[in-house]
């Protein structure tokens, strides 16, 4: 059994975040994750972020990955490579791990912190199971991660900032963007995303959704219409589109299944996502000894979750007595600077969840 | 060719199958997942679960967050019995 002060449980931005911030404090860091590299999503962007300098600002993804590793390797952090953390058994309070794909490990840490970020979700429509239909996150990662084409011609639905980044990418990967389509009236992601493909020559239709697929065996077209304010099909306003790939990109859903075993006190938020977990101003889940940053704790984006790893990291140290010298102004730091992520107009929808998960945990 | 709308994936469970379930009385997440294997296949739910919640939410006419969420338990994915029976270098 690996025995350890701070646990950290996946790599993506979060973690990594988590583990320089425990490890800064002084203690013994134990980072997990179930890849065969650190980075999460960060590994398969190719765009560049917005945000403030202190969180890489105009560096692309794949780039803060590796800066966010540079950093790691200075500190003294242990990492899991390969290894997914598959089990909590309360009454012992050890993580069960499975490493490799035949040896099971157990893992004891004082404090963890759950950094496991989200799946995408799916829609229901007839053959939503044909062979030619991805989540839109799994195209980024075949196309810039494993240099692998979806297709010919894609239909993209949703106009959040995923949909569109990820059309953009399809486009300069040589792919036809036949349409951005969203249910919603309004294209949720940034003007500026969105401005990008629209140059292309690539129509966003707002207020249309998917009817149903089509193929004999594989995607082959797709049938969407129009809706109208209450999400209803309105017919007669249907049209078919030859595909042979659709991307769905409606959003994510927080991964806590770990947080659910530990017990873990849970709330429905849709603004956040879904279930996700009640915490407080330091990121400690309900259950002593427990955080949670990054999509886990919230549907957001990667700057926040970031902020949001370095918040649990601290907090983890210092409440086992880890103290550099500059806990106080790291966290002061830290959560002045989410609130400033949060205050724009693209912070509303966060911050009602955020303010609607406080009230009902009371 | 039939049309199917697929919740669960890794069960192959349609929205038909789930709804027919509701009408017969079976309107609980619970009953439908030990009915069905909906959300106990090789991905434990990931995809599907927030599927099945909406489809019991829309039939049932409830709120999500008036559903009963069924407990998760370990392993939160497949694991070879080697591994588990295998256990840890200290168990050995």
């Amino acid at each position: 059994m690996i025995k350890t002060d701070v646990a950290i449980i996946g790599g993506g931005p979060a973690g990594l975040s988590a583990a320089i911030a425990a490890a800064d404090m002084g203690a013994h860091v134990t980072l997990v994750d179930r890849n065969q590299e650190l980075g999460g999503q960060l590994l398969k962007q190719t765009h560049m972020f917005f945000g403030s300098r202190e969180e890489y600002a105009s560096t692309r993804g794949f780039d803060i990955a590796n800066i966010l590793k540079e950093e790691l390797k200075k500190r003294n952090v242990d990492v899991l490579l390969n290894t997914t953390v598959v089990g909590y058994y309360k009454d012992d309070g050890v993580w069960g791990m499975e490493h490799g794909e035949d040896k099971f490990v157990k893992l004891k840490a004082k404090k963890t912190v759950v950094a496991t970020g989200a799946m995408e979700r799916h829609l229901l429509f007839p053959n939503n199971d044909l062979p030619g239909i991805y989540g839109a996150g799994a195209v980024q990662t075949l196309m810039n991660q494993y240099g692998v084409v979806p297709g010919k011609r894609v239909l993209m639905v949703g106009a959040g900032n995923i949909g569109l980044i990820v059309s953009y990418q399809l486009l300069q990967a040589g792919v036809e963007v036949a349409a951005i389509i969203d249910a919603a009236p309004t294209i949720g992601g940034y003007l500026v995303h969105a401005s990008k493909v629209r140059r292309q020559g690539v129509p966003i239709m707002t207020s249309y959704t998917v009817k149903k697929a089509y193929g004999n065996g594989v995607l082959e077209g797709a049938t969407i219409v129009k809706v109208d304010n209450r999400f209803q099909p309105i017919p007669g306003t249907e049209m078919d589109m030859d595909i042979d790939t659709m991307c769905i990109a409606v959003g994510l859903n927080p991964l806590v299944e770990l947080l659910w075993q530990a017990g873990c006190e849970m709330r429905y938020i849709p603004q956040l996502g879904g279930h996700v977990p009640v915490k407080d101003e330091n990121y400690e889940t309900t259950v002593e000894g427990i955080y949670v940053a990054g999509d886990a704790a919230e549907i957001e984006e990667a700057t926040s979750a970031m902020v949001e790893g370095r918040i649990a990291g601290l907090n983890a140290a210092y409440t086992m007595g880890f103290d550099n010298g500059h806990y106080c102004d790291e966290r002061e730091k830290a959560i002045k600077r989410l609130q400033d992520l949060r205050s724009g107009p693209v912070g509303v929808k966060i911050s009602n969840g955020l303010l609607k998960l406080a009230e009902e945990a009371v | 060719m039939e049309e199917k709308t697929v919740v669960c994936r890794c069960e192959d469970i349609t929205v038909e199958e789930i709804e027919e379930l509701i009408d017969l009385g079976y309107d609980e997440i619970e009953e439908i997942k030990r009915i069905t294997r909906c959300s106990m296949g090789p991905c434990q739910g990931r995809t599907c679960r927030n599927l099945l919640i909406q489809v019991v939410a829309s039939k049932t006419g409830k709120k999500i967050d008036e559903l009963h969420i069924p407990t998760y338990r370990p392993p939160a994915k497949n694991i070879k019995m080697t591994a588990l029976a295998g256990g840890d270098e200290d168990e050995k």
